[in-house]
């Protein structure tokens, strides 16, 4: 049943990358317990605009859980306190009435901050570029079914595809590593007998990607697993780490 | 009038594809190099057009106003993608694919057009498996199959629930790899707001730096428009927040025809609205209705006791449930095409049969399945789908049924596009739902995947060929050309308007009032009368905007309200066009439903005779009344049946 509930919310604003950033204290009432995080940060916005005042900005888009875009650390955990969801997908009913509640934007090296809670996930793009795919081009392939492949490798493969590219791996790491994000693609293209005939360039060329663009290392605190929207498992850092020994052997 | 040429090549219909391929100009390897090619959005379409092109050696430049290519709107497709393989070998063919899509789309879609996406669609099977799409497999090794809504033939292949995600990623992979080797330059957080057509072709476009706020300028030999459709007319939608009509209506605005606007989806199985402060509507999976069984209360009473929390889903016997999509229609049941079980729905709750507490819903269960196949088996298929639910519902779908409701999903209309996929504009091109082709007037399930990467792997890539050998000798234009300075003038000024304003309500509060005139108008169910005052409704918001509409902060840097602001303007605008639309049609096809042409039991009826035509509008200048004119839609090898589910 809908209830409704106050609070009060800590959110960091920052006019731009170079800017000082600080807290700003807001309150926001009436809030349904049915909407999701995010619209009730539209209620704050509206209020602001109202008060003509600059809303805050924040990244968001399909608000179902699936294309990555939204972010926020909220209460200390990226995408806030429920498990398995992204931000959108997080409901005002897992907050109490009267919580003050503290937003604040991914923070990591590899993402620098745009404005307020927006930051610049374009390395994932790069690291991406570097070797997360099939060289393939359109035309000239066999038959969908010509190859078999083991069910067990097709789900496993799609467990680790299942990455949405959000971030909160690297928002959750102490370090600041993007092992999590780079291991899923690295598994997936490496369980499947089309990603295999690279794998070893691809395992070097994002690995390298990745460091040069000024992620952390990995600790195996297992933070990333935890806080993964999706779910996807430590275990993919465990396989790249194998196929990267395996490609530096080679070499 | 004007004649409308589309183009359709020679010969019979399984043959057409194969003589235009046959007889049409290509540009060599060296030429290619030197023309550059547009392309607005990373979609299914955008992406692997971009990519395909520069596969060839087109030099590309792709733009998207998202952060990144991966998270346009395709990524939110759930269910999968059809294709004509025929391997579970239960009797389909090309030939069905294409019958099932023209029947479904109730016969306003082109044969020829139809006939070529049937023919490509196990080419970007085969292509996807490539690329390394983990799709659903058999134990065997071999790829897993299931039905759709309008198909009694299983051919749609499936990433569990998450199909629209997995090949947009293959696509974009294949895009980052073209950024990797230099032949595409990709903008992100960049937005068309402008197209420029130089001797009446178009020849570049102007951006807004999402970040700085800065407007560019970009040349390119032809443009392809790959932004998407204008769900988003209505406030609520499936649709991302972001999706926006703005590039197609920029490409209308500059002379480009737009056709059937108001040819819009309503997918049957949407999370019910909650509340007036909902900012999105999320869809459920019609592969769920293979699964789910559709009900509502067959008593009255028993409805109203559920609407009042007095009375549980799991409380009414077997025997007091109307499940009437299959009472209705027992030869597809469950499965009927969307526009057909969206007005069942309506029925049944306009009827006072609806549950839920606004009494708009109704019942989606599994319970029958769970039985028959375990809750692994359906954990399985639907699980993200169901963990999805209950985050938002917070009640668990494999104890009580979901309940569900109608909404604005996808748009069938869209630029209107000849056989090669070029608008009325030379140069300028749309693929994937940016344009109309195809789907007639309703969209089959799990056909969105299938036309946009069929237009971006391997229909754009040939025929815009075609366009550009003749172009081989246009030098590179300067942006400093007067035409671009002219086109970067007037989008300045309008943003300047824009925030000159300074009114009263903010761009929400708005655009939700547009969305409410939509959907009590121009959705589910629309007449003469409601249509009018629709138009008349429409012009009072315009120019409520125009005058009273608040937006702060300044045009450079970050300003997400302004971005709004400019996209609602195009919107309003859309809409308009869309009451003119369904107004102009006096006939019920597919997703466009007069009240005054039903049968006696309220099926749609349609009207070959006067409206077998695809009404492309044309612009004519602001506030000025567009102007209609038809494309006949000829069906040598389909015979116009009236659709028959039962």
């Amino acid at each position: 049943m809908e209830k409704t509930i106050n609070l009060k919310l800590k959110v960091w604003r920052q006019d731009g990358p170079k800017a000082k950033g600080r807290f700003e204290t807001y309150e926001v009432k009436d809030i349904s317990t049915d909407s999701s995080f995010l619209e009730m940060m539209d209620v704050l916005n509206e209020q602001l605009i109202q008060e003509g005042k600059e809303p805050i900005a924040f990244d968001h888009d399909c608000r179902e859980g699936i294309c990555g875009m939204c972010s926020m650390y909220i209460n200390g955990h990226p995408h806030g306190p429920d498990e398995d969801v992204t931000t959108c997908q997080l409901h005002m009913r897992k907050f109490k009435d009267g919580e003050t509640v503290t937003v604040e934007p991914w923070r990591s090296a590899g993402f620098p901050i745009i404005k307020d809670l927006m930051v610049n996930r374009n390395a994932f793009d790069q690291i991406i570029a570097a070797g997360g795919y099939v060289s393939v081009s359109t035309g000239g392939v066999p038959d969908a079914n010509a190859i078999p492949i083991s069910k067990e490798d097709a789900d496993e493969a799609m467990d680790a595809a299942s990455c949405i590219g959000c971030g909160a791996c690297v928002a959750a790491c102490k370090n600041g590593s993007a092992m999590l994000f780079v291991s899923a693609k690295v598994s997936q293209l490496a369980l499947l007998p089309q990603g295999k005939v690279e794998r070893a360039r691809r395992a070097k060329r994002m690995v390298a990607k990745m460091d040069e663009l000024g992620f952390g290392n990995c600790t195996n605190t297992g933070a990333c697993e935890v806080e993964c929207p999706k779910g996807v498992s430590i275990t993919n850092i465990a396989r790249m780490n194998r196929e990267y020994l395996m490609a530096k052997f080679k070499d | 009038m004007t004649k409308i040429d589309s183009k359709i090549p020679e010969g019979p219909l399984a043959q057409k594809w194969t003589n235009y391929k046959n007889n049409q100009k290509l540009v060599n390897p060296a030429n290619k190099r030197r023309l550059d090619i547009i392309v607005v959005g990373t979609g299914l379409a955008g992406a692997s057009a971009a990519a395909s092109l520069a596969e060839m050696g087109f030099k590309v430049k792709s733009f998207t106003i998202q952060d990144s290519p991966r998270r346009a709107h395709s990524i939110a497709a759930q269910g999968g993608i059809n294709a004509a393989k025929n391997y579970p070998n239960d009797g389909d063919s090309v030939y069905r694919l294409f019958y099932d899509t023209i029947k479904g789309g109730d016969y306003r879609s082109r044969e020829g057009n139809v006939y070529r996406l049937a023919e490509v669609s196990n080419n970007i099977i085969d292509q996807c498996v490539a690329q390394g799409v983990p799709f659903a497999r058999e134990y065997g090794g071999y790829l897993a199959n299931r039905s759709f809504g309008g198909a009694q033939v299983s051919r749609t292949f499936y990433a569990r629930g998450q199909t629209g995600q997995q090949l947009l990623l293959g696509a974009y992979q294949a895009l980052m790899h073209q950024v990797n080797e230099k032949n595409i330059e990709l903008h992100t957080r960049t937005e068309l707001v402008e197209i420029v057509i130089i001797d009446g072709k178009a020849r570049g476009i102007i951006t807004r730096n999402l970040i700085t706020g800065k407007l560019e300028r970009h040349f390119g030999h032809a443009v392809v428009i790959a932004s998407g459709g204008y769900g988003n007319t209505f406030f609520l939608s499936t649709n991302a927040m972001g999706s926006n009509g703005s590039a197609a209506w920029k490409a209308y605005q500059n002379g480009a025809y737009f056709a059937n606007p108001a040819f819009v989806q309503i997918h049957p199985t949407c999370i019910p609205v909650h509340g007036e402060f909902q900012s999105k509507l999320t869809l459920m999976s019609e592969s769920l209705r293979n699964d789910g069984r559709i009900w509502v209360p067959k008593k009255k009473e028993d409805a109203e006791a559920i609407r009042k929390g007095k009375l549980k889903p799991t409380d009414i016997a077997e025997e007091d449930r109307d499940y009437y999509l299959e009472r209705r229609y027992p030869a597809f049941g469950n499965l009927v095409p969307r526009d057909v079980a969206s007005r069942a729905a309506k029925e049944r709750c306009d009827a006072g049969y609806g549950v839920g507490a606004t009494g708009l819903a109704v019942y989606l269960d599994f319970k029958d399945a769970i039985d028959r196949l375990g809750k692994d088996v359906i954990e399985a298929r639907y699980g993200n789908l169901f963990q999805m639910y209950e985050k938002i519902v917070d009640e668990n779908p494999y104890e009580t049924p979901m309940m569900i409701y109608p909404a604005i999903h996808y748009t069938m209309g869209g630029l209107w596009v000849d056989y090669e996929l070029q608008t009325s504009i030379p140069g300028l091109f749309a693929i994937g739902e940016a344009n109309f082709s195809d789907h007639g007037a309703n969209r089959l399930g799990a056909s969105a995947l299938m036309q946009g990467l069929a237009d971006g792997y391997f229909v754009l890539p040939y025929t815009i060929q075609n366009y550009l050998a003749d172009d081989i000798r246009t030098p590179r234009m300067s942006t400093d050309m007067p035409e671009f300075e002219e086109k970067e003038k007037k989008v300045k000024e309008k943003f300047e308007k824009l925030l000159s304003i300074n009114g009263k309500y903010s761009v929400d509060h708005i655009h939700k009032e547009l969305g409410h005139i939509m959907w009590d108008f121009v959705g589910m169910a629309r007449n003469k009368e409601g249509l009018q005052k629709a138009l008349d409704e429409i012009m009072k918001i315009k120019k409520e905007f125009w005058a009273n509409v608040r937006i702060p902060g300044k045009a450079d840097g970050i300003n997400l309200e302004l971005e709004k602001a400019s996209r609602l303007a195009d919107f309003i605008e859309i809409g308009e066009l869309m009451a003119r639309d369904a107004l102009n049609r006096e006939e019920s096809s597919g997703g466009h439903f007069r009240e005054e042409y039903q049968t006696e039991e309220g099926e749609a009826l349609r009207r070959d005779d006067e409206f077998a035509y695809v009404a492309c509008w044309e612009y004519k200048g602001e506030d000025k009344t567009p102007v209609l004119h038809k494309e006949e839609l000829k069906f040598e090898y389909v015979e116009l049946k009236t659709r028959n589910y039962k």
